[in-house]
């Protein structure tokens, strides 16, 4: 896969921070404002994959970006299965407990375990959809050749 | 706001069997990110911000897909020859949609109006979430506290398809 002109690489190199930023702080605040990790971690893989688009596929090593984006998808949906494990041991067993304290609602510490959800979940989901945009990218290459 | 969704359902749906019918490939997919993108505004008008997010930024990463897939295939459809059997699949495919069409009538029949919900179940949600939760969105602490199963599902669908997409398009295994 080839690059695009020049004009497309300057703004995909401006406009991919911001949109990294954006999907960080709608994942973040997925306890606050409208959002969440699925939401923020679709933005995030988002920045990416313009950056890849832009730049043609000889911008990153493809086949070890795919299996550091699939091993951080993996570790991620074991973080997240571990926080709801640690509920069972905490308090009442129940699975999915929220074991932390709640605190105010409407500060951004609040809200016990469910923030940090929304980031791990952020995570995988931004690994996972990267992991499937590599694949085909890879798919491509190796066909082409 | 009925109004604005059915005009706007009415376009969803001619984008749809314009999707379908168009003979260029490229036209089909802008016809479908445009069901797509009207479905964003349904929830817009619906009050769901939430699904609203997720559905603008899962339509825009599809669409891109799909349109770096036809760029680099072709843009032309196959022509596929009518099939003997044809005038059985579309009687067949109308019986199902009258059956389906009567269950779904007597289903709905139950329900209350359109806007007007039952709040049975999602008044235990609503009452009091915000402060056995602590969090702000509601949204959020219904996904994560009280569904966190569902959630769970959720996530791990995502990474099934990520497994699987690894392991089939691959044409060099690994040593």
């Amino acid at each position: 896969m080839k690059g695009m002109s020049l004009i497309v690489k300057k703004m995909a190199q401006l406009m991919s921070g911001l949109i990294f930023v954006y999907g960080a702080y709608i994942a973040t605040h997925g306890h606050l404002t409208p959002g969440g990790g699925f939401a923020g971690g679709a933005l995030i893989a988002g920045a990416f994959i313009l950056m890849i688009l832009a730049n043609g596929s000889g911008y990153v090593r493809l086949k070890r970006q795919e299996e550091g984006s699939s091993a951080v998808e993996s570790a991620a949906v074991l973080m997240a299965l571990l926080l709801a494990t640690i509920g069972l041991a905490a308090g009442t067993m129940v699975f999915f407990n929220n074991y932390l304290p709640p605190g105010i609602p409407g500060r951004l510490i609040s809200g016990g375990v469910i923030p940090l959800y929304n980031v791990f979940i952020g995570i995988e989901v931004a690994a996972a959809l990267m992991t499937i945009f590599l694949a085909l990218v890879i798919y491509k290459e190796e066909i082409s050749k | 706001m009925e109004v604005m969704l059915s005009v706007i359902i009415g376009f969803m749906i001619i984008a749809s069997i314009t999707a379908i019918y168009a003979k260029d490939l490229l036209s089909a997919i802008i016809a479908q990110g445009f069901v797509g993108y009207g479905l964003v505004i349904c929830f817009l008008i619906l009050r769901a911000p939430d699904l609203a997010i997720i559905q603008i930024v899962m339509e825009t990463v599809t669409l891109i897909i799909m349109v770096a897939v036809v760029l680099d295939s072709s843009r032309e459809e196959f022509d596929i020859m009518p099939d003997k059997t044809q005038g059985v699949t579309i009687a067949a495919s109308f019986l199902f949609a009258l059956v389906l069409l009567i269950y779904f009538n007597r289903a709905i029949s139950g329900l209350d109006r359109f806007g007007n919900h039952t709040l049975r179940m999602s008044e235990a949600y609503v009452t009091g979430a915000a402060e056995q939760t602590g969090s702000a969105n509601l949204v959020a602490g219904v996904l994560w506290d009280f569904r966190g199963y569902d959630t769970l599902g959720e996530a791990t669908v995502l990474f099934t398809a990520a497994i699987g997409v690894i392991t089939i398009i691959r044409l060099v295994g690994k040593k």
